[in-house]
C-alpha cells in the first residue's frame, strides 16, 4: 500500500512540475502588466525543442537549455509584436499558441515514434535512501528541483529586490513608472522572455521526463491550465505552486480512479482537471473587487511613451 | 543668494506634430527662489518641466545647471543633479506600500538599508507625517502627496518642481505645504511652482514667468500683481468674471434626495451615508469636498448609472426615480455633466452631432419611429456650437479632437439646451482654462436665473463661492447640511472638507434642520 502511495505521489509531482514552470513564468509576465496567452504555444515548442536535442545529442543539459531557448524565441516574437509594434496582446497571444502548435508539429514530424531514456535522477546521498520520503523528495530529476527553486526565487525577486519592485511597478502603473525613469518596454520585454523560457522548461519537462517521447499536441491544454492557475493564485508564486500540485493531483487521481475501475465513464474523469479549473475560476471571480485588488492594474494595456 | 542661477533655460523649443509646445522659452531660477510658472492649459508648462526632469527631449535650446551647460537625458540623471519633481497626477503605485513607492523613485544606493528610519526622520523634520508600511490605496490624497514630497526630500534636492500641488488639498493642508516649501527655500532649495491658483502664487512665490501658447509673455513679481492682472497676462485679454444676476425667486424643490445610503461597488470607493439635500428651482447648490470623498459615487447614483433600492430616496420634480436609469431621469427633466469628458460626457470617436444626438434624443425629439432624425440632430449640434462659442471646424469633427475647454463648453451647452429642470455638474471647469471656465460658470448662473435647479459638485472652492447660493461639504460619504454662501467662509468649509469632527456650527445646523 505504501508503495502504491509513494508511486501515486511521484506521479503527482511529475504531472505538476510542467504547470509550476509555466504558471510561475506567466506570473512574472503578468506582474509586469503583459497578458501573454501564448503559454500553450511556448510550452509545446519548448517540448519539441528539448526532445529534438535530446534524441540527437543525448545530452540532457543541452536538451533542457534547448527547451528554454525555444520558449524564449517564441516569447521574443510576442514581445516584439506587442511591446514595440503595440499589437493587441490577446490576439497576439492566441496567434502565438496556434503558431506554436502548428510549428511544433512540423518540427516534430521526424521525431514521431522515437523515445528518450528520460532525465537522470539526482539522488541526494543518504537522504534519498530514507524510507518513504527518500525517493519522493530527494530522488528527483534536476527540473523538479529547479521548479521548486523557481517558486522560491520568484517570490524573493518580486518581493525583495529592486528589480522585482520595478517589474511590479510597470504592471501597476506604467505611466508613473515611466515618469520615475524606468524603461517600461525593456522591463516588460525581460519579463516576457523569462516567461517564455519558463514555459519552454515546462514543455521540456513534458517531453523529457513526463512522457519521454514526442506526440503531436502533447501539452494537451496545460498552457491554458497554467494561465488559469495564475488567476487562481492571485498572482502569488507559492499559491501557484500549490495550485499546480492540486491540479496535478486531480489529474493523477482520475487516472488511478480509472485504473481501479470506478464506475464512471472515463471521459468524465478526464474532464475533472479542466472542470476543477472552471469551478475555481468561478469561485474566485465571484468577488470581483478582490480579484481587482490583486490583479496588476495595467494588465494587458499597451504602453507607449507618447510625447 | 549667489549670482549663478541654479537653473537657466535658454531658447528651449519643442514642437509636436501640428503644435509648438515651447517656442524659444528662456527662464532663470535662483537658489532659494520660489518661482511660479503660469499659463493656461496648453501653454506649454508641463512640456517645459518634463524637459527639465528628463522625461522629454527638446528640439533645441540650452539647459544650464548652476552655470554649466548640462544634458538631462532621463529622470535618473535629473535626480542625481538634485532635481526633484512632484507630479500633478501622482506617480504612485496603489498596490504597494509607502516605503516601496519611495524606494522605486530614488536612486538604488539611497534605497538600501535604513530607508524606513530616514523616511521617518525627514517626515518629522518637515512636519509631513507618513507611515512607511501603509498601502497607498488606503491613504488620502493629501497623504499621497506627502509621499511624493518626502520622496523628493530624501534626495537632498536643489530644485524642486511642483506641478499643481494644491488642487487636491484642503486649505489647511495647503498651509502646511506652504510652510514646508518656505522652509525649504530658506535652506537654499529652488522651487519651480506650477499652479492655476493665482492667489496662492501671490502668497507664496517670489517671481513668476507667464507663458502663453508656448512662449514666455511676461516675467513679474506676484506680490505686486493681482490675481486678475496675472490671469489677464495669461489669457492675453480681459477676463470677464461671471456675474450674478439678482437672485431669482426660489421655487419648489426640483431634486430631493432623502436618506440615501449606497455601498460603493469598487473596493477603493467611498460608501454614501444617509445623504439628504434638496435643490430648488432658481438655486445653485454647491457641494465641496476633496476628491475621493464620495463625489463620483454621488454622481453615479444621481445620474442613474447606479440604481438604489428605494426609488423614493431620489425624486425629480415629484417623480420617484431612485430605481430608474438615466433615460427615464432625463425624460423627467434631469441633465448631467460628468467629470470625465472623453468617455463619459462624450464618445471620443463619434462626431459632435452624434454626441448631441446621444444625450438629446428624448428631450430634443430627435427620434422618429426608432430612426435618427439626422438633420434635426445636426441643427441641434450647430446651435450648441454657435450659442456656446465652441471652437471647432465643424460638427462632423469627432469629440476627441476638441480641446478640454471647448469640449466642456459643448457638453454643458448640449445639456442646457435641453431645458432641464435640474442639471448636475461634477467638476464642470476641471482642467479648463480661465476664459472657458468663466463662460461655463456664467451659463450655469444664467440657467438658474431662468428657473432651473443647478447642482455643482466641485473641488474648486473659488468656483463654488463664485456661483453657489448654498454650500454643502461631502466628506467620507457624508454630506454636511447646506448653508448660505454669504454665511460661511473658506476656512469653515476647509475644516469640513478635512473631516474635522464635532464642529459646533455644523452640529447646531444639523439639529436646527
Amino acid at each position: 500500500m505504501i508503495d502504491f502511495v509513494v508511486l501515486a505521489l511521484l506521479t503527482i509531482i511529475t504531472a505538476s512540475t510542467p504547470l509550476v514552470f509555466a504558471a510561475i513564468g506567466e506570473i512574472v509576465v503578468e506582474k509586469a502588466g503583459v497578458l501573454n496567452l501564448g503559454v500553450e504555444g511556448m510550452m509545446i515548442v519548448g517540448a519539441i525543442g528539448a526532445f529534438a536535442v535530446a534524441v540527437t545529442t543525448g545530452d540532457p543539459t543541452l536538451a533542457i537549455l534547448a527547451g528554454a531557448a525555444s520558449g524564449l524565441v517564441l516569447a521574443f516574437i510576442f514581445g516584439f509584436l506587442t511591446l514595440y509594434l503595440l499589437s493587441n496582446q490577446v490576439a497576439t497571444g492566441l496567434a502565438l499558441t496556434l503558431f506554436g502548435i502548428g510549428f511544433s508539429a512540423l518540427l516534430g514530424n521526424g521525431f514521431v515514434g522515437q523515445t528518450y531514456g528520460g532525465l537522470p535522477h539526482l539522488d541526494i546521498p543518504i537522504l534519498s535512501d530514507l524510507p518513504f520520503v527518500g525517493q519522493l523528495i530527494f530522488g528527483q530529476d534536476v527540473l523538479v528541483y529547479l521548479s521548486v527553486f523557481s517558486a522560491l526565487g520568484v517570490t524573493w525577486f518580486l518581493g525583495r529586490t529592486r528589480w522585482g519592485l520595478a517589474v511590479r511597478a510597470v504592471g501597476e502603473n506604467h505611466d508613473a513608472a515611466h515618469s520615475i525613469g524606468f524603461s517600461v518596454t525593456l522591463i516588460r520585454m525581460g519579463a516576457v522572455l523569462f516567461g517564455g523560457a519558463m514555459a519552454g522548461l515546462g514543455g521540456a519537462y513534458l517531453s523529457l521526463a513526463h512522457t519521454p517521447l514526442w506526440v503531436e499536441n502533447m501539452t494537451a491544454g496545460r498552457g491554458w491550465i497554467a494561465l488559469a492557475l495564475v488567476v487562481f493564485a492571485s498572482w502569488k508564486p507559492w499559491r501557484a505552486f500549490f495550485g499546480a500540485y492540486l491540479f496535478g493531483g486531480i489529474t493523477i487521481v482520475q487516472l488511478h480512479a480509472q485504473g481501479f475501475g470506478v464506475d464512471v465513464p472515463s471521459q468524465i474523469l478526464s474532464m475533472l482537471p479542466y472542470l476543477a479549473t472552471i469551478v475555481v475560476l468561478v469561485l474566485i471571480s465571484r468577488d470581483g473587487s478582490r480579484a481587482r485588488l490583486n490583479a496588476p492594474a495595467c494588465l494587458g494595456r499597451s504602453f507607449h511613451a507618447s510625447g | 543668494m549667489t549670482d549663478t542661477p541654479r537653473l537657466e533655460l535658454i531658447g528651449i523649443t519643442k514642437a509636436y506634430p501640428g503644435v509648438v509646445a515651447n517656442n524659444n522659452v528662456s527662464l532663470k531660477v535662483m537658489p532659494g527662489e520660489i518661482h511660479a510658472l503660469l499659463g493656461e492649459n496648453g501653454a506649454g508648462k508641463s512640456t517645459l518641466v518634463k524637459f527639465i526632469y528628463g522625461v522629454q527631449k527638446a528640439d533645441s535650446g540650452i539647459l544650464k545647471w548652476e552655470g554649466a551647460v548640462t544634458d538631462i537625458p532621463n529622470p535618473n540623471v535629473a535626480r542625481k543633479l538634485g532635481v526633484g519633481m512632484v507630479f500633478q497626477h501622482f506617480s504612485l503605485f496603489d498596490a504597494m506600500t509607502v516605503e516601496e513607492n519611495i524606494a522605486l523613485g530614488i536612486s538604488p544606493e539611497l534605497a538600501k538599508s535604513g530607508l524606513t528610519q530616514r523616511i521617518i526622520d525627514i517626515s518629522t523634520q518637515y512636519g509631513l507625517p507618513l507611515e512607511p508600511d501603509r498601502y497607498v490605496h488606503t491613504l488620502s490624497v493629501g497623504e499621497r502627496q506627502r509621499i511624493e514630497v518626502v520622496r523628493c526630500l530624501l534626495q537632498d534636492p536643489r530644485l524642486l518642481i511642483m506641478d499643481e500641488p494644491t488642487s487636491v488639498l484642503t486649505p489647511q493642508e495647503v498651509e502646511v505645504l506652504f510652510q514646508t516649501l518656505r522652509q525649504l527655500a530658506a535652506d537654499g532649495v529652488s522651487i519651480l511652482y506650477i499652479s492655476h491658483k493665482l492667489q496662492e502664487i501671490k502668497d507664496l512665490c517670489h517671481t513668476a514667468t507667464i507663458m502663453r501658447m508656448g512662449k514666455v509673455v511676461a516675467d513679474c513679481n506676484p506680490a505686486e500683481e493681482t490675481p486678475r492682472s496675472m490671469a489677464e497676462m495669461m489669457m492675453g485679454g480681459n477676463l470677464t468674471p461671471p456675474e450674478r444676476t439678482a437672485n431669482a425667486a426660489l421655487g419648489a424643490p426640483q431634486l430631493i434626495v432623502k436618506g440615501l445610503s449606497v455601498i460603493a461597488s469598487d473596493s477603493h470607493g467611498t460608501d454614501l451615508k444617509e445623504i439628504d439635500f434638496e435643490v430648488r428651482t432658481g438655486e445653485i447648490l454647491g457641494i465641496a469636498g476633496i476628491a475621493g470623498n464620495g463625489q463620483q459615487e454621488l454622481m453615479d447614483v444621481l445620474s442613474g448609472e447606479v440604481l438604489v433600492d428605494d426609488p423614493k430616496s431620489i425624486t425629480i420634480d415629484g417623480n420617484s426615480v431612485g430605481g430608474s436609469g438615466p433615460n427615464r431621469r432625463r425624460s423627467v427633466g434631469m441633465a448631467f455633466v460628468p467629470e470625465e469628458r472623453l468617455g463619459h460626457g462624450a464618445v471620443p470617436q463619434m462626431s459632435l452631432w452624434e454626441n448631441a444626438f446621444l444625450s438629446g434624443a428624448t428631450r430634443m425629439n430627435l427620434l422618429s419611429n426608432g430612426f435618427m432624425r439626422i438633420r434635426e440632430s445636426e441643427d441641434y449640434a450647430s446651435t450648441i456650437v454657435e450659442e456656446f462659442r465652441v471652437k471647432t471646424p465643424g460638427i462632423a469633427n469627432v469629440a476627441a479632437s476638441l480641446s478640454g475647454g471647448n469640449l466642456q463648453k459643448f457638453i454643458i451647452g448640449r445639456e442646457i439646451l435641453q431645458k432641464p429642470g435640474i442639471i448636475i455638474a461634477l467638476q464642470p471647469t476641471w482642467g479648463v482654462d480661465a476664459g472657458s471656465a468663466a463662460a461655463i460658470r456664467q451659463s450655469l448662473i444664467d440657467l438658474a436665473a431662468n428657473g432651473a435647479a443647478v447642482l455643482v459638485i466641485s473641488q474648486d472652492l473659488e468656483e463654488l463661492f463664485e456661483i453657489a447660493d448654498r454650500l454643502s461639504v461631502i466628506c467620507e460619504g457624508r454630506l454636511s447640511p447646506g448653508r448660505k454662501t454669504e454665511d460661511v467662509n473658506v476656512d469653515e468649509i476647509g475644516l469640513l472638507m478635512g473631516g474635522v469632527a464635532n464642529d459646533p456650527i455644523t452640529e447646531a445646523a444639523a439639529h436646527a434642520d
